[in-house]
């Protein structure tokens, strides 16, 4: 296919994905002012009424839950800002730095339950999840800046050191509070609560926002970071935002993904876009489209069948990566044989 | 050992006999080090109208005294030396010479332990006119591998220290499609990097300082891994910029090629063995003191 059609029809995928996004940042907001607003109240009721005629359509009353609606909501997110931030977190091949967000958050998430005994993903757990994280995403950027070159071994020890601060925690806690840590660990779809939905919506208006307005920037440092230097881009202030911005995302998406399989949704629809992509541009509409359709098809698996969400929008990310490389294979094959 | 200067299209020797931006009592030019005495007369070859007209007169580069070290391992010690508006400097020295960490030092992403650089005539480290500077690293090609880019989202980079936070602008993309026009791939522009031969990637990379209108070009051994064929025609490039106006700064292994097509060699081993024209470099024994002995500037037929 053309490149201009294929970009084309690229921006159409996204474009949907937006309305979605939109649709679900509108009844979360709505629900946040329900409270104070007899109309917002209208909004959310009449957009969960609609859901759920579209979904009794389609042979499912899911959409008649309110619980669905956060998880989905929180899904649909996930599924944008993850690539989106994911397209530089991966080509600057900080992957495992992502990873060790995620672990760092988990020993936020254990004294997030020690402290507040919460049994979900409360917004106490978040928040003290979004510190950690933060810290570990300084803690990482000063290692890496001390380091030779992504040294990965002073990363894999905090890494490991935060996961084992959580686990003693957790485990401590365990004692007197029986709390299940699967959860926090795998995702879990009913786990979604409201205000952590709300959360990931602000988390994602903001990190689109910021993504939208450094968009130059953060491709320049991603491709040649020496380069943006010599341009006189301050090139270790957009590293930083980069890295809380990573550290923000990991935090958003562990309640949907779990703690273990967050970093999926940053490099795997990455990488199933990167091997047929041209340009970095259409590199990130896909990954956008390819992290919506495994999170739309691995949600709607997890509550029909009752699975962890996580491992479900994971295994067709991956799915989705193989066909994509066989494509990008036979393609090279056939360019090569012409 | 002679050394055959071609005088061909791309080596300006008819405007370079009156300079007016300096002479030879510069104090900052070239005779403060004691390696080599350079004695080369008419050494101030290079200036350049066009380029003083419009940003004044102060050198492109000056260097003072340069110290700078990774840790306790000194990689370039008491450096001076002054790089004209226009001047098309060829950086030579052995592996490890610190070529490299000279010309990062130039363009201020290190800070030397001592010393003092000026860009423009501004201390480096309060330059702030990123436009104006090309760079091509020696990885940049091979950064990005996997990374699906374009060779136009490449080029468009050059217009981002233009741009800043704003959207590019139709005067943007012009830019880019000359740049592109300039070294002869605008029908590349939607292939990927990668696709590209390493002369093409050069080509590339030429443009998008091109695109950044810059006005001083430097490069770290833009020619490794790239064809006899292209590297010929990557230097008649080089030459055509040089004769508009930019200053270029090379990094070159291959002294035949640099010493056929600079104006002026900078040799360095940690210290500089020699700052001035080429031919005074083949004349004098900086060479050999820097390589050691035995060594040779090998020509290339072209």
């Amino acid at each position: 296919m053309k490149y201009d059609t294929r970009l084309r029809l690229e921006r159409l995928g996204v474009f949907a994905v937006g309305v979605l996004a939109v649709v679900m940042l509108a009844f979360l907001a709505a629900r946040g002012l329900a409270e104070y607003s007899s109309a917002a109240d209208l909004v959310a009721t009449r957009l969960v009424d609609g859901g759920c005629a579209l979904g009794s359509v389609a042979g499912t009353r899911l959409l008649c839950f309110n619980f669905v609606w956060y998880s989905v909501a929180t899904g649909v997110l996930v599924g944008i800002v993850g690539p989106l931030i994911g397209s530089y977190v991966v080509h600057r091949e900080m992957a495992l730095i992502g990873e060790t967000l995620a672990h760092t958050a988990f020993a936020g998430v254990a004294f997030g339950i020690f402290f507040g005994s919460a049994t979900n993903w409360g917004v106490s757990v978040l928040l003290a999840a979004l510190v950690t994280g933060i810290i570990g995403a300084f803690g990482v950027q000063y290692l890496s800046s001390r380091t030779a070159a992504h040294g990965d071994v002073p990363i894999a020890i905090v890494l490991t050191g935060s996961f084992a601060i959580g686990t003693i925690v957790i485990s401590l806690g365990r004692g007197f509070g029986g709390v299940s840590i699967d959860a926090y660990l795998f995702g879990q779809m009913a786990a979604v609560t409201q205000s952590g939905a709300q959360l990931m919506g602000v988390v994602s208006v903001v990190v689109i926002a910021l993504v939208a307005l450094n968009y130059k920037q953060f491709l320049f440092i991603t491709f040649d970071e020496q380069a943006a230097r010599v341009a006189r881009l301050n090139v270790s202030a957009y590293n930083t935002l980069l890295i809380l911005l990573t550290a923000v995302v990991v935090v958003g998406a562990m309640q949907i993904l779990g703690i273990i399989l967050v970093t999926a949704m940053l490099v795997v629809p990455v990488a199933a876009a990167s091997a047929v992509a041209d340009s970095f541009r259409e590199a990130q509409y896909l990954s956008i489209i390819v992290g919506e359709v495994s999170v739309l098809v691995g949600v709607t698996a997890a509550f029909l069948y009752g699975l962890a969400p996580g491992g479900s929008i994971v295994v067709v990310a991956i799915a989705i990566y193989l066909v994509a490389v066989a494509v990008a294979d036979r393609d090279s094959a056939v360019a090569a044989g012409a | 050992m002679t050394i055959d200067l071609h005088a061909d299209a791309h080596y300006r020797m008819n405007d370079q006999t009156t300079g007016g931006g300096h002479d030879d009592s510069d104090p900052d030019h070239d005779h403060d080090h004691d390696h080599v005495a350079d004695s080369t007369p008419g050494h101030d070859r290079a200036t350049e109208a066009s380029a003083t007209l419009e940003h004044g007169s102060e050198p492109a580069v000056r260097m003072e005294n340069v110290t700078f070290g990774y840790g306790d391992q000194p990689a370039v010690e008491n450096v001076s030396l002054t790089i004209e508006r226009g001047e098309f400097l060829g950086l030579v020295g052995p592996n490890g010479s610190g070529k490299t960490t000279l010309l990062l030092l130039m363009l201020g992403v290190l800070s030397p332990d001592e010393g003092r650089v000026e860009l423009f005539g501004d201390p480096v480290d309060e330059f702030a006119d990123g436009e104006r500077i090309g760079y091509v690293s020696q990885k940049s090609t091979d950064a990005g591998s996997t990374m699906p880019v374009t060779v136009r989202e490449v080029v468009t980079m050059g217009r981002f220290a233009h741009a800043g936070h704003r959207r590019l602008s139709d005067r943007d993309h012009e830019a880019v499609d000359e740049a592109l026009e300039t070294v002869g791939i605008r029908d590349l522009e939607s292939r990927r990097i990668n696709e590209l031969s390493g002369g093409q990637t050069q080509r590339a990379y030429i443009a998008r300082a091109l695109a950044s209108e810059a006005d001083l070009l430097a490069m770290d051994e833009p020619t490794v891994g790239v064809d006899a064929r292209s590297r010929e025609q990557f230097y008649g490039l080089l030459g055509d910029l040089n004769d508009r106006g930019i200053t270029i700064i090379l990094i070159e292994h291959d002294l035949g090629v640099v010493t056929d097509r600079a104006d002026r060699i900078a040799c360095i081993n940690r210290t500089l063995y020699h700052h001035g024209s080429a031919s005074s470099f083949a004349e004098s024994d900086a060479l050999e003191a820097a390589y050691g002995p035995n060594s040779e500037i090998v020509h290339h037929d072209h």
